[in-house]
């Protein structure tokens, strides 16, 4: 059973816009965490110190209530012989210096370094949404999912719906923040902040259905050049949350990310739910007929 | 245990961010749901003394509820924005709305049976409460089980069942404690089938859960199982030994059972915790699933000649 809740563009009438959206291109960031930054000073996400993790350079963990826009970073470790060119004597000094610790982490020395900016998905089905029972999250004119602060009772229903784990609740405030999609800039025809801030134009900014085309001749091209690990990930409407307001290319498994590999919108199974729990409602109340009136004593 | 990719050992989802009164409400909620059944089909078989004690059941679970989920808010004093909309696809408002109806519905017929207040209402009232207390026991099943943590999700068919047992178990045992035995059979029958069942449903939620039930086997969700299992086999056991007999024995296995529910809702907590804090308890069946090729998973890796016209796609 599918419930669709037509909220973007139907009940905008004329004021709907077109769906804008995220493109990240993984292959282009260079970690220089400038959108983490960025969506910080304009949005006034708190500060929120995480400690130092010990997981290469990310330090903010994951996204949440105080983290927008977040900078995944992977060290992966080749084999010494698996990176193409040099002699058989350069290879295997590469491979005594791996062995022996001393290798440092650039391009060619075993070390494939993979960096990403993850973001709430503004998934077509969104769960958060869904499962909201204030309505403060909602859908905007852009076809993005916003929640209003100053509706959020902080039930927390949405924290455990995004298959993501985007959102969060803000503990000495209460209410789960995530981001927005710069919706105060998008209403100024401004572009988001981290995208605006971003250096190598990893976070792209645009329509929708403009920034899918943009993303497959991109991904032809780095198929072309040999990256055969790279992939669309969100891209498409086939997947179990109806496609993704942003979406990414990566060069390796989403997991490897942080990623979850095939998302579902929990809602999806709506009826199976309420058909279980109606069933079970009916079975107890057979059990308490049976118990009261059906005895002897 | 698949010890594939993950990102440094994070969790993929979040773990829910609700406290200690989210699983006492489950049994409050069953308890006063339940409780409403059973005091009117007690005034339907006359037998009033055994009503009105199910009745004060119903009474104290729901005035406790509400106050166990306003305390849970992030923001308590918006409760009210609860009551803004009415929305199936979110079990937590549909919840709300049922709660709101069997308040009022018990409260009315409560009165009446222990006061002899509303009489005219309360023939309206009390089969109100009755029916709106059956899906009040269960649809906190379809409100953990309606989000992305896989022990829950996974488990939507069964979770209720295990919920309904255990409102029937719990009214049941409430209704024993204190009663005179000779006079409490229904409740009894109650508690013991209720008890029987909740053992049952929940074996078979593990059963059916497979690879997705690990928490049950782990941590406190474990202990949580155990001691629940304890509690509802040696209550049973007393019950159905001496309850008939003894009025301590019927108010000792009426305490040991509802503890017994009360462990199994911490269970079914604590699961969605653990399930939802380890990565791979997310990623492997999903892995799974495109694997087996029954899901195509959210990443492609051919490129797609897009235009204007095409729709967006994989290519054939």
């Amino acid at each position: 059973m599918k419930l669709e809740v037509h909220t973007w563009p139907a009940t905008y009438g004329e004021q709907a816009q077109p769906r804008m959206g995220f493109f990240t291109d993984t292959s282009i960031c260079i970690g220089c965490k400038a959108c983490e930054v960025a969506c910080k000073e304009w949005n006034h996400v708190p500060m929120q110190l995480q400690g130092f993790t010990g997981n290469s350079y990310d330090n903010s963990v994951d996204l949440g209530a105080d983290r927008w826009r977040h900078v995944a970073f992977v060290e992966q470790r080749l084999p010494a012989d698996a990176t193409d060119g040099g002699s058989l004597v350069q290879i295997a000094e590469r491979g005594a210096a791996i062995d022996a610790g001393v290798q440092t982490y650039q391009e060619g020395d075993g070390v494939r370094w993979l960096m990403a900016s993850d973001v709430c998905k503004h998934c077509t089905d969104a769960a958060c949404l869904e499962v909201c029972p204030t309505g403060s999250l909602f859908r905007t004119e852009f076809g993005t999912v916003v929640v209003q602060e100053d509706v959020c009772n902080g039930c927390g229903y949405c924290v455990p719906a995004c298959p993501f784990g985007v959102l969060d609740k803000r503990e000495d405030d209460g209410r789960v923040w995530k981001c927005t999609l710069c919706y105060d800039r998008l209403r100024d025809d401004q572009e988001p902040a981290c995208a605006q801030a971003c250096p190598t134009n990893s976070i792209q900014f645009g329509e929708l259905d403009e920034l899918r085309e943009r993303a497959d001749r991109r991904l032809a091209r780095l198929r072309d050049a040999g990256q055969d690990q790279a992939r669309l990930y969100l891209a498409d409407e086939d997947n179990g949350i109806h496609g993704a307001g942003a979406f990414f290319l990566l060069l390796d498994e989403p997991e490897v990310y942080g990623l979850p590999p095939d998302p579902v919108d929990t809602v999806r199974d709506l009826g199976s739910i309420w058909a279980a729990a109606g069933a079970a409602a009916l079975a107890l109340g057979a059990g308490l007929a049976a118990a009261v009136l059906g005895g002897r004593g | 245990m698949t010890a594939g990719a993950s990102y440094h050992g994070q969790p993929v989802i979040k773990a829910p961010v609700w406290t200690w009164q989210i699983p006492w409400y489950f049994f409050t909620g069953g308890v006063a749901g339940a409780s409403a059944g059973l005091g009117y089909l007690c005034e339907l078989r006359g037998d009033d003394a055994l009503a009105r004690r199910a009745w004060a059941a119903a009474m104290a679970g729901i005035c406790v509820s509400p106050a166990l989920l306003i305390a849970d808010l992030g923001r308590p004093q918006r409760f009210l924005n609860m009551l803004r909309m009415f929305k199936v696809t979110s079990p937590m408002s549909v919840g709300t709305w049922i709660l709101q109806g069997s308040a009022a519905s018990t409260a009315i017929a409560a009165a009446h049976a222990w006061f002899g207040l509303f009489p005219r209402l309360a023939r309206v009232a009390a089969p109100a409460a009755a029916l709106l207390g059956l899906p009040l026991s269960t649809y906190t099943a379809a409100l953990v089980t309606n989000t992305a943590v896989p022990v829950w999700h996974e488990a939507r068919r069964t979770l209720p069942f295990v919920f309904g047992a255990g409102a029937g178990l719990s009214a049941g045992a409430a209704a024993l404690i204190g009663a005179d035995p000779a006079t409490a059979a229904p409740a009894r029958r109650l508690a013991l089938g209720g008890a029987a069942m909740e053992l049952a449903t929940t074996t078979l939620m593990h059963r059916g859960l497979g690879e997705h039930g690990r928490p049950y086997s782990q941590g406190r969700c474990k202990h949580f199982d155990q001691a629940a299992s304890g509690f509802l086999a040696v209550g049973s056991a007393l019950l159905a030994a001496r309850g008939s007999r003894s009025r301590t024995a019927a108010a000792a296995g009426g305490v040991l059972l509802l503890a017994g529910a009360v462990s199994t809702r911490w269970s079914v907590f604590a699961a969605g915790r653990q399930s939802a804090a380890d990565p791979h308890a997310v990623i492997d069946p999903q892995r799974a699933g495109i694997a087996r090729g029954e899901r195509i998973g959210g990443a492609r890796t051919e490129p797609v000649a897009r235009d204007a016209a095409a729709p967006a796609g994989p290519a054939s």
